[in-house]
């Protein structure tokens, strides 16, 4: 299948849960509904589509927005050798988005670090909590609201 | 706070922690283990002691200066990390980078992956008790590093490709050393091949120890030699080919497994195929241009004269150094303005020279990419290294993300020793080449 023609049978199949479809310097970008996320993600990774991989997983903070979180997933499929990436917007007043750790299972670890680093919440994921930073770390550093070079609180040490 | 594990764990087992600083482990990386006996029946996984920060320290520097980060990532194959940067700004930007470049840029990659692999089994075979093993592949890795150095200037942190290109063109002698750390790594290889192939002990710690399949592989996001040993075939160079990569030829060696064992020769086929590929990037580069050291005065003969006024005649300096790069510059960086460092000469003589130095690095005014986000990937030693980058038009990107094929290859650690022995542990973990600097950024 080419792949214009995927997008455009993705975009039929799932017309209700597609925003948009944008091509930034070559990449394939569908920008998705937070409600329609997991049946898309669940449906992209099965055939015909076969987006078998989840290569990355991360979010930006758009901290002048008012859907101020916006995650990023890029996809591979090995049978096709093609890369897709799906974007999902969250308000900045309730950053939660349904967790994706029963699909792929490096989702687990990459939707901590999100977590970590943006405090986006994620629904079902059976352990969420830090990954990089310490237990005891306040704020999550990556949000644009979190200043550069900021001293932490000591914290007890572990035994 | 009590960890999942430690809440979970039965009564009767014995809870064991190994790390974050453990002997027989190369990198600070924690693993609670639940034991009953000497067989884990869980482990829980805790990383992140090396994390400096490097997302959030790139959206504040300029796109120029944030390149020695990159560096830091996999500090064992510095130019692979710079490449998949570097090549993403070019993406962006949409540069085209000089034939010689791209040559230059594919012969310190495979230079850079050849002494990534020798990290990783060198230390692999040393904590399975073979410590000859990682005596010679340190050897082989010095020959390798001699080429790097005599080019870049430096042995680990190089910072040598470039935006646009790379920095500074090969040093002189470099035919010379490259067949040297050839002719070393292949004595080696084969020296290792020898001692460990058939090795009893070896075997024993390896074989169906630490076993992954294909399917949990690919579930995992595992990339690179990890993934290549289950069988499955991905190398970016071949699914998405950059640089010369689709017109050199070389093979991509599979494993079938998908334990420790195959782990290790994969990356040891993997070396052979780096070696073919430095081999026939070399034959491809011509020898530079007349070089320019023969003519022109000598140094302090030129600061004598300069005393009084500018000397007209060339000085004789390597090429490569500040101030004497304008004649190499067209053959190893981009001519699209204004990603490259002017040159030195100009800054130093003339006013439109000086102003465009100061234009390149004052703030506001540097690389500045259209707005949009970016992904791009290249094979490193470990996998698909990726970055992700968000330009919002000024010349700090205003999110830049890594992904790193360590994260998603130890994510998958515990279950991979859940049920095996303690004793297993330090094989598989040494065959997952787990970096630090890239795992935690």
């Amino acid at each position: 299948m080419d792949k214009e023609d995927l997008i455009d049978e993705i975009r039929t199949r799932f017309g209700a849960d597609v925003e948009s479809y944008a091509e930034t310097f070559g990449d394939q970008t569908l920008a998705v509904r937070r409600e329609g996320l997991r049946a898309l993600m669940s449906a992209l990774r099965a055939a015909p589509y076969d987006y078998a991989v989840l290569l990355d997983l991360t979010c930006v903070d758009y901290a002048a927005v008012e859907s101020r979180f916006e995650m990023v997933y890029h996809l591979y499929s090995l049978s096709g050798n093609r890369r897709l990436r799906i974007k999902v917007s969250l308000p900045a007043e309730n950053p939660v988005v349904d967790s994706l750790t029963g699909l792929w299972k490096n989702a687990d670890w990459l939707e901590r670090e999100a977590f970590d680093m943006f405090g986006v919440g994620f629904i079902g994921h059976p352990d969420l909590r830090r990954i990089l930073m310490y237990e005891g770390f306040e704020g999550h550093p990556l949000r644009k609201s979190y200043p550069w070079r900021k001293e932490q609180p000591l914290v007890p040490m572990k035994d | 706070m009590a960890s999942r594990l430690e809440k979970n764990a039965r009564p009767d087992s014995m809870l064991l922690n190994m790390g974050p600083s453990h002997p027989a482990m190369h990198g600070t990386f924690r693993i609670m283990l639940e034991l009953e006996g000497e067989r884990i029946l869980n482990a829980e996984v805790e990383i992140g002691f090396l994390h400096r920060g490097f997302e959030k320290t790139c959206e504040n520097r300029t796109y120029f200066n944030l390149l020695p980060y990159t560096d830091r990532l996999n500090y064992v194959s510095p130019q692979i990390n710079n490449l998949g940067y570097a090549m993403a700004m070019e993406k962006m930007l949409g540069l085209t980078v000089p034939e010689r470049a791209q040559q230059i840029r594919v012969l310190m990659c495979e230079l850079s992956r050849l002494s990534d692999h020798l990290t990783c089994l060198g230390a692999m075979a040393m904590e399975n008790g073979a410590f000859s093993v990682f005596l010679y592949m340190m050897k082989a890795r010095e020959f390798l590093w001699d080429v790097i150095e005599f080019t870049t200037g430096s042995r680990m942190t190089t910072s040598y490709i470039r935006i646009g290109g790379v920095r500074a063109d090969l040093g002189a002698g470099w035919r010379g050393s490259v067949k040297t750390a050839i002719l070393e790594t292949r004595r080696v290889l084969k020296d290792v091949r020898g001692l460990l192939d058939a090795n009893r002990i070896f075997l024993n710690r390896t074989r169906d120890v630490g076993t992954m399949s294909p399917e949990d592989a690919l579930s995992y996001g595992w990339t690179g030699p990890c993934l290549r040993s289950t069988g499955v075939n991905y190398d970016v160079r071949k699914a998405q080919p950059y640089l010369l990569y689709d017109r050199l030829d070389f093979e991509v060696p599979l494993g079938e497994r998908g334990d420790n064992y195959d782990r290790y020769s994969v990356r040891m086929r993997e070396m052979e195929q780096s070696l073919r590929l430095i081999e026939q990037v070399a034959a491809l580069i011509p020898d530079a241009a007349p070089r320019l050291e023969a003519d022109g005065i000598e140094p302090a003969e030129a600061v004598r004269r300069g005393r009084t006024r500018r000397p007209a005649q060339r000085i004789r300096l390597s090429p490569n150094l500040e101030g004497s790069e304008k004649d190499v510059y067209p053959r190893i960086l981009t001519a699209d303005a204004p990603v490259v460092v002017p040159p030195k000469e100009d800054t130093y003589t003339t006013m439109e020279g000086l102003i465009s130095h100061f234009l390149f690095f004052m703030n506001g005014t540097g690389i500045r990419p259209p707005k949009g986000d970016v992904y791009f990937s290249v094979e490193g030693g470990n996998g698909e290294v990726g970055f992700y980058i968000v330009s919002d038009g000024t010349d700090r990107p205003y999110r830049l993300h890594l992904r790193a094929p360590c994260f998603h290859i130890l994510a998958a650690f515990e279950t991979l020793i859940k049920g095996r022995f303690v004793a297993d542990i330090v094989p598989t973990f040494g065959s997952m080449n787990m970096i630090g600097g890239e795992l935690d950024r």
